[in-house]
């Protein structure tokens, strides 16, 4: 390896706090135990922290684990290559809480009354169809492996501003991060999250104070970017080309409404400790929103700062290391490295607690034990977590990015089945599934058809119009469902079981 | 009251309500000061409905 380049006295910072995460991780298994946590214990304990998380822990585990390290990354990498474009987090991570607040404490109640773990566990629940039930895991699992794998390509950005070369550092950070989830389980990241969210809190909050004390104010920020976009031309700017104002609404509104299916954001719903905890998260979490914000300017600030980077995704880390003394700029690296982890130990989580109560139980043994359970889960997180080291240091990036914007448009071709039951008992499972599986071939069809895009543009008449593709999908998988419904009729099929 | 809830896609999805950059606040140009007034405003309107859903004894 090559050290000439190697940022020590930000590297020492990193290693100080990845080892302080590290202790916290293995111990985070006595944490919060009670009585239950003794010898193991069950899926009910590993996967979901025993259900006992209140609205702080909540919050800080929710926070950490839907606001991830690759957005933080990713959105002012964007913000920096597009502009206003780029900033749709912003209000997509607005209306997901009214969306969050109006159906998340009913999901968790029809969890909470029957011992459910997963989605899916509800859809089989309420419809008591195996092949629904598998399609929602499905989708689910599916949908959250290119995830994780991106956490991995948020944390290999920062450790190669820290001057480090080779896989290795991101293996062996991987690696260790796999074996605390596996004997702590979801109250690793829970406990972790606190350590991270603070980190980025106070990382942001001087950067977005003093980097523009640097730079000459926020009026300046903005004229400068304003500039360099009038330069650049195209689809960029500081405020939306006409034809961005569709595609910016639809990809708000429709990444709002997948947010909260994927498996990640799910277990921290299923993990708390009541209804009321998920509703004053609903009114608490938003904090987080005015974070992302703050943090998508960041892309702005480096026009002002005269940075000139080899990839967008080097914004955040260039700006740090321009900017700040190097002590700074490793405790925020370790703060995005750290940021990684907590999504990426949640998500192997969901994605364990998925595989294990809707395929293993299901399909493998109908007869498993409680504590089989959380045996059989333990295992799938880490072969999900070396699924995707393997993948990021042995296929392209990009093929990870295409398949998380598919995954996006695929998870949300389960809203229908997990949420429309909650509020009223009209479709059964055939239409769901039919309109499930419409959905889904609609969806990558367009996708594919245009280049993995997440818009594409319909040509009706002499207008044209351009939306988020998920979205389309869903309004296909909701026509679809209801047309099969009536086809069928409500009283031949199945009635769905008790609540 | 869980009208009050729609308020946010209304302000928010309707882009061309604040597409532009005049009048600026702070240096900000007003696309992005207020897209972030709607996150404390968003909260108070969920805390609001909260508040009015537990004193009625809603579920």
């Amino acid at each position: 390896m090559d050290t000439s380049h190697i940022n020590w006295t930000a590297l020492s910072v990193f290693i100080f706090f990845f080892v302080l995460v590290t202790v916290m991780g293995f111990w985070a298994s006595r944490w919060q135990g009670g009585g239950t946590n003794k010898g193991g214990g069950d899926l009910h304990e590993w996967g979901l922290g025993g259900r006992s998380f209140g609205t702080w822990i909540t919050w800080f585990l929710v926070g950490g684990d839907f606001y991830t390290a690759y957005t933080v990354i990713a959105v002012p990498a964007l913000v920096y290559a597009v502009g206003a474009y780029g900033f749709f987090a912003l209000p997509y991570t607005i209306v997901v809480y009214p969306i969050v607040f109006m159906i998340m404490p009913k999901l968790w109640k029809a969890s909470h009354a029957a011992g459910h773990v997963t989605a899916a566990d509800v859809v089989y629940g309420r419809y008591g169809s195996r092949s629904l039930e598998f399609a929602v895991a499905l989708t689910g699992v599916v949908a959250t492996m290119p995830y994780i794998a991106l956490q991995l390509v948020g944390m290999e950005v920062v450790i190669k501003a820290l001057g480090l070369t080779g896989e290795l550092p991101l293996a062996a950070a991987f690696i260790v991060l796999a074996l605390y989830t596996y004997s702590a389980g979801l109250r690793a990241p829970a406990l972790i999250a606190f350590v991270k969210d603070l980190m980025i809190y106070i990382v942001v909050l001087v950067a977005v104070v003093l980097v523009p004390m640097k730079l000459g104010g926020y009026s300046a920020v903005f004229s400068a970017a304003g500039d360099a976009f009038a330069a650049k031309g195209g689809n960029t700017g500081l405020t939306l080309k006409p034809a961005q104002l569709l595609p910016y609404a639809s990809l708000a509104l429709g990444s709002a409404l997948a947010a909260f299916m994927y498996p990640h954001t799910l277990t921290g719903i299923f993990a708390a400790k009541s209804a009321d905890t998920i509703r004053k998260n609903a009114v608490f979490l938003p904090a987080y929103t005015i974070l992302l914000g703050l943090i998508a300017l960041l892309g702005f600030m480096a026009y002002a700062a005269h940075l000139k980077v080899a990839t967008n995704n080097d914004v955040v880390p260039a700006l740090f290391n321009a900017l700040f003394p190097s002590w700074f700029a490793g405790f925020a690296f370790s703060a995005i490295a750290i940021g990684a982890l907590v999504p990426a130990a949640v998500m192997s989580i969901g994605a364990a607690n998925l595989f294990t109560r809707n395929f293993w139980k299901p399909y493998v043994n109908s007869n498993v034990t409680p504590e089989g359970e959380a045996k059989v889960a333990k295992m799938v997180s880490l072969v999900v977590k070396v699924g995707a080291l393997v993948f990021i240091l042995f296929l392209p990036t990009k093929f990870a990015l295409d398949l998380q914007l598919l995954g996006g448009v695929w998870i949300l071709q389960t809203f229908p089945a997990v949420v429309f039951g909650l509020f009223f008992n009209w479709y059964r499972a055939p239409g769901l599934l039919a309109g499930w599986a419409a959905g889904l071939i609609s969806g990558s069809w367009l996708a594919l058809a245009d280049g993995i895009k997440p818009v594409h543009t319909y040509i009706i008449g002499d207008s044209s119009y351009t939306l988020y593709t998920g979205l389309v999908a869903l309004a296909v998988n909701i026509v679809i469902a209801t047309i099969v419904q009536l086809a069928t009729g409500v009283k031949s099929s199945e009635p769905a079981k008790a609540r | 009251m869980r009208i009050l809830l729609l308020l946010p896609f209304i302000g928010l999805l309707l882009t061309p309500l604040y597409n532009m950059e005049d009048p600026k606040l702070f240096g900000f140009p007003f696309f992005y000061w207020y897209q972030f007034a709607w996150v404390p405003l968003t909260s108070l309107l969920i805390w609001i409905v909260y508040k009015h859903e537990q004193k009625n004894g809603e579920e």
